[in-house]
């Protein structure tokens, strides 16, 4: 895949070149893209002159960089222990079964992404979902089919 | 720019003066949880209403930091403390913002609106007198439903930033020795004496020092942090400038889990009005002295929370914890002296300054003072943010603030401490919640998460899912945590599948054993503790999935089996419209079958069914 | 000096010399995967931990990483280390159940058993780090990396393909305590993490003796030209 290297240069340069931001620029090159493509990992390290290793192992030990290309919307179900307790298992599973994907995968027109979360932090309202960063609090195996149809279409 | 007191209360005048020009004043919760009840729609509704009536000029409606009550929200509050209106817009958007219109009017109180007591006779109309808020006391919390989190001048009319002024005229020393005397713990789990750190770290030799604010709230179930970052950014960094000077550091960073996006944003705000203003610079308060804030951002890793991983993580690689034989206030962040804490921690620094260090160890126990913030979720009725004082017992916790059990069911357990913590059973509801109270019963204050748990949930489940947790979140890098957790979630899912056989219990209790005494970080060291406490203070049921191969709670799918009784079932079709596989069948005000072949075992039939007719087995 | 004992015998080492070395020295067997002389540890094995006794406060320590101090009471073989080594054994068995290294440790500490299902998914690779340190220290190309957490941790090649950055050397099947890594040489060609490297013949004996790829970084670090590099050590 090819990337755009100007943008991902502004990014570096945003960060002064540091590589401590190393992290930081690929969340914000996964903005771009969706997810983290290899030639993108390779850029910066080359700009900021490690070892492509080094990139790819930042970029594989932190879940919040997808390797593979995401979905248009990426569902996040939370399985806090509050969740869990409220229902999230199920919520998870009425995503997969209304969705026909397993968790972590894209659905074939690649509208969702699932993905399960360990906590957001909104356990108050468990079990809860986030879609492309808005919460659904307070969630039962009914409303996933109305949240599924809001986002357009199911598959 | 703010270069002494004199420019410091002028601006708290002028605010003061601009929210005075006020006739009323509303508050719209805007935490989390109450945007995500709608509270943004109910702000726009209700601006849109005002600027249509001529208001907006008379009465200042503004968004503020997280209430705490989030069970009801959206919460919106009048003036100070007057009236307090829950689950706004949640029945009819439209009318709801009618009524608070009407209240901004004319005084007239929506008695829809109000909070009401279990038994729906009594309401509530100032929230001082809802059990929920007059059984706290809101220190760190207390100007979080109040300020806009996005305003410095507001939080700088509440007296902001006064405690780093006279910090700054204040040999450091001496503030540091103001920490020690107040008895101030780490919130974020472990407890260790704050002021002790700052000391190690002042005294280590190296150059430069770091300070920084450890915002990975991983725990799940605790989320005062995130709270914190989002409704009161400024108390953070005051705290960690005076932290700073304290040690003798230039150089802050705050590490804000990605979880957490609004957190980063509200924090990137703050911090840019702290340097317009100058309190975030050089030359603080024209003392010479020099300090900066750098934000980072996590990648959803757990184990990030750990002191060293977090460091690890700041410079740029992958959130491995390494072992503590140096201390990080002598060796941390680039092998340099490094003083971290807990964002709340942080928080508390202020008061503790302003106030002084004998009021702050005036409240709580001899050995845990001030206060803590625990949010309490789960299976009980008001769930939210709680300030208390240390030694306040869980009992009037769950049951006082709570409000007690959901559905008035039976309480089974709490759980605290979050994957480090442990299942505290009902015999101990009388126990105080201390740092080391807590620690004895097998479970930790951990930072604060509080999860209430009924006669339905089941502790071998509870176990597993925690397990799991770990098991997904352990970083790798050494055998007893990276294999023997995952052994352990191995033994306890057959036990839940109905595989489990005996000498299972004793062989996760030994295999519990090496991973607390073998692994190299307090993560793997405390990983088996959500096992051992619930097989502590609930055996029988593991004994019952593995001798019975029964789940008494009804939770371990491959142990259950729903039914609906014919007598009692009244042919409502609830449970039949409600059920996500459809596999539910009958007439109408006749007895309804589950289709076993079909049933997910998700239970969503007997949590909806109003005549305790299904029931499981 | 620091004066200590090590299972009720008298020892002294220098201060900040681990517990581990000064054991060795003084003829104590202490079993270790992931420590390496020219690569110190970073404790991930567990295998080499002790017990340390102060007063009356007693603790397991990692003895590769834990400096001497004067006054402790190190014990090599205590019931709580013991329980860890065993168990840490077992663990390892049943992730590499055909690693010879790992079965003979195990034996050799009464550990017969293995009451986990054995994986057959991670070869005999315990992740103790040595390869991914030696190529990035020793060699200086840093080709191979862990990815991922958790279980999921594995060494690798960045995406497991061919890397640019590796020369073939084979230090990490040199230093691989478990021989996990898989390197063939056949018909003047070296295989090694999914990368062919042609072998350069040694001009006098005719011999393929090592990458070119090799001899052209050790060409370019030390300006040695390749053409000296070509003969085989043993023609020198």
């Amino acid at each position: 895949m090819e990337v755009d290297t100007a943008a991902i240069n502004t990014i570096v340069d945003k960060y002064d070149k540091d590589k401590s931001y190393l992290l930081a620029m690929f969340q914000d090159v996964q903005r771009q893209y969706r997810y983290l493509p290899k030639e993108a990992i390779q850029h910066i390290c080359d700009r900021l002159r490690i070892p492509f290793s080094k990139g790819y192992e930042v970029a594989t030990f932190y879940s919040s960089i997808s390797l593979t290309p995401r979905g248009k919307h990426t569902v996040h179900v939370c399985l806090g222990t509050a969740c869990h307790l409220r229902g999230g298992p199920n919520i998870l599973d009425t995503f997969e079964r209304e969705l026909k994907i397993k968790r972590g995968d894209t659905t074939e027109n690649g509208l969702f992404t699932l993905e399960s979360v360990n906590c957001l932090g909104a356990c108050a309202l468990a079990p809860l979902v986030r879609i492309d960063g808005h919460d659904y609090g307070k969630t039962t195996p009914g409303s996933v089919k109305k949240i599924i149809k809001e986002y357009g279409e199911t598959t | 720019m703010i270069v002494s007191i004199r420019e410091l209360d002028g601006i708290a005048a002028e605010n003061k003066q601009k929210s005075g020009a006020y006739k009323k004043i509303v508050k719209i919760c805007c935490g989390t949880g109450c945007v995500s009840s709608g509270a943004l729609k109910v702000y726009e509704k209700l601006t849109g209403f005002m600027k249509a009536e001529g208001l907006t000029d008379k009465v200042l409606v503004k968004k503020t930091g997280c209430h705490g009550l989030c069970e009801r929200g959206p919460i919106i509050v009048f003036g100070d403390d007057e009236i307090l209106y829950q689950t706004v817009g949640k029945r009819d958007l439209e009318d709801d913002a009618r009524l608070l219109l009407k209240t901004i009017q004319d005084g007239t109180i929506a008695e829809n609106l109000l909070y009401k007591g279990d038994d729906k006779a009594k309401r509530y109309v100032s929230p001082r007198d809802i059990p929920f808020y007059a059984g706290q006391t809101r220190i760190v919390l207390s100007q979080n439903g109040i300020i806009d989190p996005e305003d410095i001048e507001e939080y700088i009319s509440l007296g902001g930033y006064q405690a780093l002024h006279k910090a700054l005229k204040t040999d450091p020393v001496e503030i540091i020795e103001w920490i020690e005397k107040s008895g101030l713990r780490g919130r974020g789990g472990g407890g260790f004496p704050t002021g002790t750190k700052w000391r190690s770290c002042r005294d280590a030799s190296g150059e430069p020092r770091y300070v920084i604010a450890n915002g990975d709230e991983g725990d799940p179930g605790a989320f005062m942090d995130r709270s914190l970052m989002e409704g009161n950014p400024h108390a953070v960094i005051e705290g960690m400038i005076i932290g700073g000077y304290a040690v003798g550091s230039n150089q802050g960073f705050i590490y804000v889990r990605d979880e957490y996006p609004l957190a980063v944003q509200r924090l990137s705000i703050a911090i840019d009005k702290a340097r317009h203003y100058g309190l975030l610079g050089s030359n603080i308060f024209n003392t010479g002295f020099n300090f900066d804030i750098k934000i980072f951002r996590g990648g959803g890793a757990f184990v990030c929370g750990e002191s060293t991983a977090l460091m690890s993580s700041i410079e740029g690689k992958p959130g491995e914890p390494r072992a503590k034989y140096t201390h990080t206030v002598e060796k941390g962040l680039w092998d340099k002296p490094s003083n971290l804490n807990n964002v709340e921690t942080w928080a508390c620094v202020p008061h503790i300054i302003n106030k002084g260090w004998e009021w702050f160890g005036s409240i709580g126990t001899a050995q845990s003072k001030g206060t803590k913030v625990f949010s309490l979720v789960g299976k009980v009725k008001n769930t939210g943010l709680v300030e208390v004082p240390m030694g306040i017992t869980l009992n009037e916790i769950i049951f006082k603030l709570g409000g007690g059990i959901q559905g008035d069911r039976k309480f089974k357990a709490v759980q605290t401490g979050g994957p480090s913590g442990g299942c505290i059973p009902a015999e101990y509801l009388e126990m105080p919640v201390d740092f080391d109270s807590l620690t004895k019963l097998g479970s930790m204050m951990g930072s604060g998460g509080m999860i209430v748990m009924d006669e339905r949930d089941c502790m071998v489940d509870v176990a597993r899912y925690f397990l799991k947790f770990l098991v997904d979140e352990s970083c790798g890098k050494c055998t007893p945590c990276r294999e023997g957790v995952r052994r352990m979630f191995e033994i306890v899912d057959n036990i839940c599948s109905g595989k489990g056989s005996k000498g299972d219990v004793e062989r996760l209790e030994e295999l519990a054993r090496a991973i607390q005494l073998g692994s190299l970080c307090a993560l793997g060291q405390s990983a088996p503790n959500p096992v051992l406490s619930t097989i502590k203070y609930f055996r029988d049921e593991y004994n019952v999935h593995i001798e019975q191969k029964k789940c008494p709670a009804g939770v371990c799918k491959a142990l259950t089996t729903f039914i609906i009784d014919p007598e009692k079932c009244t042919g409502c079709m609830r449970c039949a419209t409600e059920c996500p596989v459809t596999c539910i069948s009958g007439e109408k005000k006749k007895a309804h079958t589950i289709d076993q072949s079909k049933c997910v075992k998700c239970g969503t039939c007997y949590d909806v069914c109003r005549f305790g007719a299904v029931k499981y087995e | 000096m620091v004066e200590f004992t090590i299972n009720g015998k008298k020892a002294s080492a220098e201060k900040g010399e681990t517990i581990l070395n000064a054991a060795r020295r003084e003829g104590f067997d202490i079993p270790t995967l992931c420590y390496h002389d020219t690569l110190g540890s970073d404790g991930r094995c567990r295998l080499c931990m002790v017990e340390v006794r102060k007063g009356s406060r007693k603790r397991l320590v990692t003895s590769c990483l834990y400096p001497v101090e004067s006054g402790i009471e190190v014990f090599t073989e205590s019931p709580d280390v013991l329980l860890v080594r065993k168990t840490v054994l077992e663990l390892l068995l049943a992730r590499c159940p055909n690693s010879e290294t790992i079965q003979y440790l195990a034996k050799e500490h009464g550990v017969d058993t293995i009451r986990y299902s054995k994986d057959n998914d991670k070869g005999k690779c315990i992740l103790c780090n040595l390869c991914v340190k030696t190529c990035e220290f020793n060699v200086g190309v840093a080709a191979l990396c862990m990815s991922g957490k958790g279980t999921l941790k594995k060494v690798t090649t960045p995406y497991g393909e061919p890397s640019h950055d590796c020369i073939g050397c084979g230090a990490c099947v040199a230093i691989c305590p478990t021989g996990h890594i898989y390197m063939e040489d056949k018909d003047g060609v070296r295989t090694i993490w999914n990368k062919r490297f042609e072998l350069a013949r040694c001009p006098k004996c005719n011999r393929y003796h090592a990458p070119l790829e090799q001899l052209e970084f050790i060409a370019a670090r030390s300006g040695t030209p390749v053409e000296q590099l070509l003969i085989c050590p043993s023609c020198k």
